[in-house]
């Protein structure tokens, strides 16, 4: 007990010093999550509109894959970006590993699965009449995609949400293809891995808290979004 | 409503921009500095006990190289320069960096400090290993079933420890020894607090100690419990990636004075013994 409470305070004072470091660790944590989710998002949005609208030869099969990837273990993605990212892999030159990059390239992987299929069930889920409907007044394809996005925000957003959740409690392939170099790839899972491997829980403590702190926050923000979408 | 979806976009779009921008200039940076990057495989032991944290600051104003510490086992270091993907080592697995050295994978090998292996475990002692030579407390340990946490991961320590068990004359294979697959730090808590034995770097030892509840030296001092540091480059022929001029750098500057002044005296003040010794 007295073990937690000496973290919060700790945690308190890195906050309100601003501790360098911690303040490095944090604003990478939130640039490489939001960055993978972006990414993710960008990438996910669209594939899981064709996914729910199209019918194309291996569909199902695409599907399978994308639901089994949203329960790949983040080590697994780790291990497979790391060999591409070798020097001697077939990336090697693009000299991403240890780097902040191969951490993005790494949660794309694993929150991309997510996404697509999340955004695939909130497209699947919009009303086939209202389908019928919109198709009916003959809109252009910008126009129809708007109409679909807008109908499946409330999916949309929580898609999001789960994507950015995964990537910001990850740590496995954070680890392994960033390296967790200090000053450059230390993100606050791989910090708080670190410190408790030394010994340092109320370091690795503090961190838990501004952690958690930052998924609320993150939560918060979206789901007020959301919600603010939501009243007419 | 439009308006607050496109402000959203802009400002993820604007995030990712200024982020990517930031990124790539911060990597020419370095690229084009003198010294360039250069990756350093290291053991945990080193890395734990903060010694890099001092060390490695002080090589890269000296020399302008970026270095990115890999903290790993001493197998995964070896293995990693086996491979070309680092570009300097430092471990403490002597017969297998000889193993290396003799195919050419490593290249400008040195002793550069050393420190001991101890048996710590429960102060109480339960096996009565206390003060035997390591050779026949691990026999001992054997015999009667003792608790006992191997980092099983292929490190410097878990190669010593097999090592000891031969040497004991006995495999470890009884029900009470467990493998933790886990750095000397983790392995050393497990120890703790489960109550067993297990075989530990003084340093990481010293570093953990206000950590680890009844926990106690029980074996040291034996000649084959020496725990000797190499520093060594990987050879620049197993990659073209290879950062030579910064690796040989590293080396030099591993064994000039000032850096082994520095290793003699690192931890004196904070445990009152140092916790490593140069040669």
């Amino acid at each position: 007990m007295e073990l937690i409470w000496s973290g919060l305070v700790e945690a308190f004072k890195m906050i309100i010093q601003l501790d360098n470091e911690v303040l490095q660790i944090t604003l990478l944590t939130l640039k490489v999550c939001f960055i993978s989710t972006f990414i993710s998002t960008l990438i996910g949005l669209p594939a899981g509109m064709v996914l729910a609208f199209k019918n194309f030869a291996g569909k199902q099969l695409l599907l399978l894959i994308v639901h089994a990837g949203m329960g790949l273990p983040p080590v697994v993605a780790g291990l497979w970006v790391t060999m591409f990212l070798w020097r001697s892999g077939p990336l090697g030159d693009l000299q991403w590993l240890f780097t902040p990059q191969a951490i993005v390239a790494a949660q794309v992987v694993v929150s991309l699965p997510i996404i697509i299929s999340l955004t695939y069930s909130a497209f699947k889920k919009i009303d086939y009449a209202l389908i019928l409907q919109i198709k009916s007044l003959g809109p252009t394809t910008v126009q129809k995609v708007y109409l679909y996005i807008k109908e499946a925000r409330f999916g949309i957003m929580a898609a999001i949400m789960a994507g950015l959740g995964r990537v910001l409690a990850e740590v496995g392939a954070a680890m392994m293809v960033g390296g967790n170099l200090r000053g450059e790839t230390r993100i606050l899972t791989t910090a708080m891995v670190m410190e408790v491997s030394r010994g340092n829980f109320h370091i690795a403590l503090a961190l838990s808290f501004i952690l958690m702190a930052i998924a609320l926050i993150i939560t918060f923000i979206l789901l007020h979004l959301q919600q603010r979408r939501f009243t007419p | 409503m439009k308006k607050r979806w496109a402000s959203l976009i802009a400002t993820g779009a604007a995030l990712v921009l200024a982020s990517g921008c930031g990124n790539t200039s911060a990597g020419q940076e370095s690229g084009f500095d003198t010294g360039g990057e250069m990756i350093l495989a290291t053991t945990t032991s080193t890395y734990d006990t903060g010694l890099l944290d001092e060390l490695i600051p002080v090589f890269e104003e000296e020399t302008g190289v970026n270095v990115k510490i890999i903290a790993v086992g001493s197998g995964q270091a070896l293995a990693m320069g086996e491979e070309g993907e680092a570009d300097a080592l430092l471990a403490h697995a002597p017969e297998a960096e000889e193993e290396l050295e003799a195919d050419g994978k490593v290249i400008n090998r040195h002793r550069v400090m050393h420190n001991d292996f101890i048996v710590a475990g429960p102060d109480i002692d339960p096996a009565g290993i206390s003060g035997l030579p390591v050779e026949e407390a691990f026999a001992e340990l054997a015999n009667q079933n003792g608790l006992f946490f191997s980092r099983g991961d292929d490190s410097g320590t878990h190669k010593k420890e097999l090592d000891i068990w031969s040497f004991a004359g006995t495999e470890s294979v009884f029900d009470n020894y467990k493998e933790t697959g886990q750095g000397m730090g983790d392995t050393l808590r497990i120890a703790s607090e489960r109550e067993g034995y297990t075989l530990t770097d003084r340093g990481t030892y010293l570093f953990q100690k206000e950590n680890l509840d009844n926990l106690a030296v029980l074996n040291e001092g034996d000649e084959s419990l020496e725990n000797i540091y190499h520093v060594m480059q990987v050879s620049p022929d197993l990659s073209e990636k290879i950062n030579e001029e910064a690796a040989e750098a590293f080396v030099d500057f591993f064994l000039s004075e000032e850096t082994q002044s520095f290793i003699k005296t690192f931890g004196e003040e904070e445990w009152g013994q140092p916790l490593f010794f140069i040669n």
